[in-house]
């Protein structure tokens, strides 16, 4: 296997674009990203889309290609990956093991979301098939149900608090508000997080990320090559995924992500590293409840004690665990097919020393963490410029 | 053959809800440990006067378009 650098990022804002479609956005994410990389279309081996439900928001399918021709990639190799809101971290997986395994040199992966030309229940609806459609959504639940009864039993199980879910939110747009691509750049303080309009008890609207229109892209390249397209490589360390049941009823135990477990092992080890040695991380924060349970599952803080972790600024970018400092799914926005090579183009920007006045002062060794659903599939990927 | 019984393992209160579900909302769903084993998740009726928690008992009293209705056990 071949040592894999990220030689080039790009991004569109996150938000509501009523004037753009799915295409213009992940073509001017892909052309930005190129041009970062100071790479031609015609360098390009092959290009992967990480994209979750194209189909039903804008009714396009063969999403792929229609991409890639439009950024003047042509005739090579053009996928779509989707893993419901782990979409393009899974893109971003297999891009990188084409590159690693000597089959391609340079890839561009794309993700991109268009969600606000639904109304919301439609939105709501279209992310629910992203559970088990036979069975929890057929019952009623929505993706913010899921998330509440994990929320419940973990609060039931360690005694977690409406207080440590809305410490999340209040970190994350504190560093959101400071992101010039993020939706929602707004300080929120506790007090209006704890007393949002109620969703999915004990869930209210600030717990809930946002319904966003967006794209993001990265190119990879041979790590030994990378010196040829930029003076700032970020390499690969460590990458996996790994999945899980979809339907929440069929887990053992509902406030641990098995899959997140089972990928960040397999990446810290192939990186070489553990959590105490990670300096940043983007975690999936599509629920305050998922952020404090991947702190867990990644080994930052002890099973249960996710919450108190946050509450005592642990989390902040001004602490010793800097989380989400791009603001998160949570006010950053999510575009569900973009998330994952978002994550990865804000810890980029932070390794380079250009995320401005989010900037954290230790960024060599980085974690990004995508979850789809509600954790049937997850991919950690752990980046490092040393 | 008697109406299955289990004990609540999480619940929630669905107040925004996909189309299908808007005029049912506040409903509550929950995830039932089965007494007969294996989890199920499904409905429970009444949420306004009996509304269920972690560890409550409940029984099934119907199944309409094969989702299970559950009730709380007094």
């Amino acid at each position: 296997m071949r040592s894999v650098a990220v030689i080039g990022i790009g991004k569109t804002p996150f938000g509501a674009f009523p004037g753009r479609d799915l295409r213009s956005l992940a073509v001017e994410a892909g052309e930005k990203c190129l041009a970062n990389g100071h790479i031609a279309p015609s360098q390009v081996d092959a290009f992967f889309l990480g994209n979750f439900a194209g189909p039903s928001f804008a009714g396009q399918n063969h999403l792929a290609p229609y991409v890639s021709t439009a950024l003047g990639i042509q005739g090579v190799p053009a996928t779509r990956v989707e893993a419901a809101c782990a979409s393009s971290g899974s893109a971003f997986f297999h891009a990188y093991t084409g590159v690693a395994s000597g089959v391609y040199d340079i890839v561009l992966v794309v993700g991109a979301e268009k969600m606000t030309s639904q109304p919301t229940p439609r939105v709501t609806e279209i992310l629910a098939g992203a559970g088990d459609c036979a069975g929890e959504i057929k019952a009623g639940s929505t993706f913010a149900s899921l998330f509440a009864m994990i929320a419940r039993r973990h609060m039931y199980e360690f005694g977690t608090t409406r207080e440590h879910l809305s410490a999340v939110a209040v970190k994350n747009h504190a560093n959101g508000a400071l992101n010039p691509d993020a939706q929602m750049r707004k300080v929120i303080t506790m007090q209006q997080a704890m007393a949002g309009k109620p969703i999915a008890d004990p869930l209210n609207l600030y717990d809930c990320s946002l319904i966003s229109d967006g794209a993001a892209a990265v190119l990879l390249a041979p790590a030994e090559r990378a010196g040829e397209f930029t003076d700032k490589p970020v390499r690969v360390l460590g990458i996996a995924q790994a999945s899980d049941f979809v339907a929440l009823d069929q887990k053992p135990d509902i406030t641990t992500f098995p899959a997140v477990r089972r990928a960040s092992g397999k990446a810290y080890q192939m990186a070489g590293v553990g959590p105490a040695d990670i300096q940043l991380a983007e975690l999936h924060d599509c629920f305050t409840i998922a952020e404090i349970i991947a702190i867990e599952d990644l080994g930052f803080a002890p099973r249960g004690e996710g919450g108190p972790f946050t509450l005592e600024g642990h989390t902040a970018r001004t602490g010793d665990k800097p989380i989400n400092t791009s603001g998160g799914l949570k006010s950053k926005g999510h575009p569900v097919g973009a998330t994952g090579v978002a994550q990865i183009c804000d810890l980029v920007l932070q390794m380079r020393c250009e995320a401005g006045e989010r900037q954290v002062p230790r960024h060599s060794l980085a974690l990004a963490q995508n979850l789809g659903g509600s954790g049937a599939t997850c991919v950690v990927t752990i980046l490092g410029t040393v | 053959m008697n109406d299955p019984t289990g004990t609540i393992y999480t619940e929630t209160v669905i107040y925004s809800a996909t189309e299908a579900f808007a005029a049912d909302v506040p409903y509550q769903t929950a995830i039932v440990s089965l007494d007969a084993g294996g989890r199920v998740t499904g409905r429970i009726v009444n949420v306004h006067g009996d509304r269920v928690r972690i560890d409550d008992r409940v029984v099934r009293v119907e199944i309409r378009d094969g989702v299970p209705f559950f009730r709380k056990i007094a």
